[in-house]
């Protein structure tokens, strides 16, 4: 073989090289660069070593962001995964009747995040808002802007709302999948209704549920323009999750340095949880071929 | 044990079926007897499956009843029916154990734990499962997640049939002759009525005493193995049972001899009454290949023949038509022309796809 032949597919590959080096590790070494000293302007620097990691582990309030990030994410696993196994049990597998319905379930999917966040600005205004004023007019007091546990559920329903549907889908092919002859195999047995779910349609999701834990975990762990638009991490602090953190510093406060470090640890947490997926993903693959 | 009794079913997958062509199932009436051994077989689409269904209640006849015993089932779920069905590819629990796949349906009733633990040990012994009881279903090879389906139809002692939906058609080829084995045992041992739905027509000429022919929704005839062998009682059955199927030629009778263009075949003293154009049917074992020129025997241009092991298919021309001779092993290789015998007492003539006259020596 030509050594010339092979170097030829190299220079196919430079471009590719370039957009990634240029959008992703160029960037990426400036912030790890940043995250090691300390900026006070344009020229002026400090080479501050790890003292900002240390800082970051340390900062009482990245632990309060990080406890609310975990709360959030463990309501979100909570509340979505069961509540989207449960739609798509209900939903037709048929006829016009199901496509009418996967088309109604996947709406909120298709709407921009911060426009999502804006609607339910609106709706739960305890003045105009459709849902807020009716919640207000029934005695109870409900105010997103006022109350943190106010500001939390609105935040909860505005999420659910939003990527339940994702579980639905999922959860729905899944169901799709399982063939005929076992639901009438259990028929015959004399099967109830929870049994057949919980030996058949269960076990066979296996697979798409691993997927939808996953996907939603590491997106709800990642989450930023929703939450941002409806209460802007208030009141005060109480809906002030990782992201919206790190936004605060680095935009808000102007501490690059900080800022910079914890992005980077961040990102590390997410490199995790997507290692993770990565391996689960690939023992699911091998659990599928029975 | 029941008798199952079909009155006037059909069904229609279409609510309002136009005609006959609507129809999944046409109309029939059928007895299946306490005890017996049936096969259903028949072409993919010729509404076996359906007919399964309907017995066993996963499908609603739009047409007719079934009748247990005399007793109206038509209305009943598959539960209260007391049947139980092996599906075309094995059906278990994934997440439970042997032992608890062969007692789910006893679960199910609500049987005390010492009858369930009787029966279920009773049933695995005789479906040899004893070693890998308390294994995981789910890890098991193909035959024995069968077996498992196979045991929990027979785990209920209120079972009164078996039904197969070609059950062996994931089984490996060295493992079917074992598991069809089990079924005769089964069979012999518990006297249940059972019915085996396919289109493996060695696997239903083995397994059944009583073979229902169907295709397109009707039963053309039902007999035992031999019956459908040696007296077809429609083309489409001359056709589909034996390897290859029956030969036919299109004739026209007259006094006895059957004329096929430019030969004549003598038939026989019965058939003197047909006058007009029929088909001739013969199968390829009756028929009988020569060297030389022999009483009654007619000029053929042997074009190719198959050595299948344990006989040989010769496909010979008689005029346009093409035939096919079976021989057997020792028979030695025909020369390129020969001559061809039609044995007559195994010929047969049809009119309109039926079988009006048989042949005679």
């Amino acid at each position: 073989m030509n050594k010339w032949e092979d170097n030829k597919a190299w220079l196919m590959v430079i471009p590719v090289f370039l957009v990634v080096a240029v959008s992703a590790i160029v960037p990426l070494m400036t912030v790890v660069n940043y995250s090691l000293q300390d900026i006070f302007g344009p020229d002026q620097r400090v080479f501050v070593g790890v003292e900002w990691y240390k800082d970051a582990l340390t900062d009482p309030r990245l632990h309060d962001a990080l406890k609310r990030q975990l709360l959030f994410s463990s309501l979100v696993l909570l509340i979505e995964i069961p509540l989207g196994i449960l739609i798509a049990l209900m939903m037709p597998k048929k006829g016009w009747g199901a496509s009418l319905s996967l088309v109604l379930v996947a709406l909120p999917l298709l709407i921009p995040w911060n426009v999502i966040g804006t609607i339910w600005i609106i709706f739960m205004r305890p003045d105009i808002g459709l849902l807020g004023a009716a919640v207000n007019g029934l005695g109870i007091p409900f105010d997103h802007t006022a109350s943190p546990f106010a500001a939390w559920v609105t935040v909860m329903l505005m999420e659910v709302w939003h990527w339940t549907p994702l579980v639905v889908l999922l959860a729905y092919a899944g169901l799709q999948a399982i063939p005929e002859a076992y639901f009438q195999a259990a028929r015959i047995d004399g099967a109830s209704v929870w049994s057949t779910f919980r030996y058949i349609q269960l076990p066979k999701m296996r697979g798409v549920l691993t997927i939808a834990v996953l996907l939603r975990f590491m997106d709800s762990f990642l989450i930023y323009a929703e939450p941002f638009v409806l209460t802007g991490g208030g009141p005060g602090n109480s809906t002030t999750f990782l992201s919206i953190y790190l936004v605060k510093l680095a935009v808000g406060q102007f501490d690059l340095g900080p800022a910079a470090a914890f992005s980077i640890i961040y990102f590390l947490i997410v490199l995790l949880f997507c290692w993770l997926f990565y391996q689960a993903l690939l023992k699911v693959g091998t659990g599928d071929k029975s | 044990m029941a008798r199952i009794d079909l009155k006037e079913l059909a069904h229609s997958y279409l609510s309002k079926p136009a005609g006959e062509a609507d129809y999944a199932l046409r109309k029939m009436d059928h007895v299946w007897e306490d005890g017996n051994a049936y096969a259903l077989l028949g072409p993919s689409g010729c509404g076996k499956t359906t007919l399964l269904n309907i017995i066993s209640g996963l499908l609603q006849p739009s047409e007719g009843q079934v009748l247990f015993d005399g007793k109206d089932v038509t209305a009943l779920l598959p539960q209260e029916r007391n049947i139980a069905q092996v599906f075309q590819f094995p059906v278990i629990y994934d997440t439970m154990s042997v032992y608890d796949n062969l007692a789910f349906p006893l679960r199910n009733r609500k049987l005390p734990a010492a009858d369930i633990d009787m029966r279920v040990k009773e049933v695995a012994d005789m479906l040899e499962l004893n070693d890998v009881l308390h294994k995981r279903a789910a890890n098991l090879s193909a035959d024995a997640k069968q077996k498992i389906s196979l045991g929990r139809g027979l785990v209920r002692s209120d079972v009164a049939a078996i039904l197969f939906d070609e059950p062996l058609t994931v089984i490996d080829p060295h493992l079917k002759l074992l598991l069809r084995r089990k079924l005769k045992q089964i069979h012999a041992r518990f006297k249940l009525t059972m019915v085996y739905v396919t289109h493996d027509q060695l696997e239903a000429l083995t397994f059944a005493d009583q073979v229902v022919v169907m295709n397109e929704g009707q039963v053309m005839q039902i007999g035992t193995p031999q019956d459908l062998f040696e007296n077809p009682q429609h083309t489409f059955v001359g056709y589909f049972i034996g390897s290859p199927g029956m030969n036919f030629l299109p004739c026209r009778m007259q006094n006895g001899i059957a004329d096929i263009g430019n030969h004549e075949i003598r038939v026989g003293n019965d058939t003197e009454t047909l006058n007009g154009n029929f088909m001739l049917g013969i199968r390829p074992e009756f028929l009988k290949l020569h060297p030389q020129k022999v009483q009654g025997s007619l000029p053929v241009a042997v074009k190719a023949f198959e050595d299948l092991g344990n006989c040989k298919i010769v496909t010979v021309k008689l005029a346009e038509k093409t035939l096919k001779v079976k021989l057997s092993e020792e028979q030695e290789l025909p020369v390129e022309r020969s001559f061809l015998e039609f044995q007559s007492q195994w010929i047969r003539i049809y009119a309109d796809e039926k079988l009006v006259a048989n042949g005679v020596e």
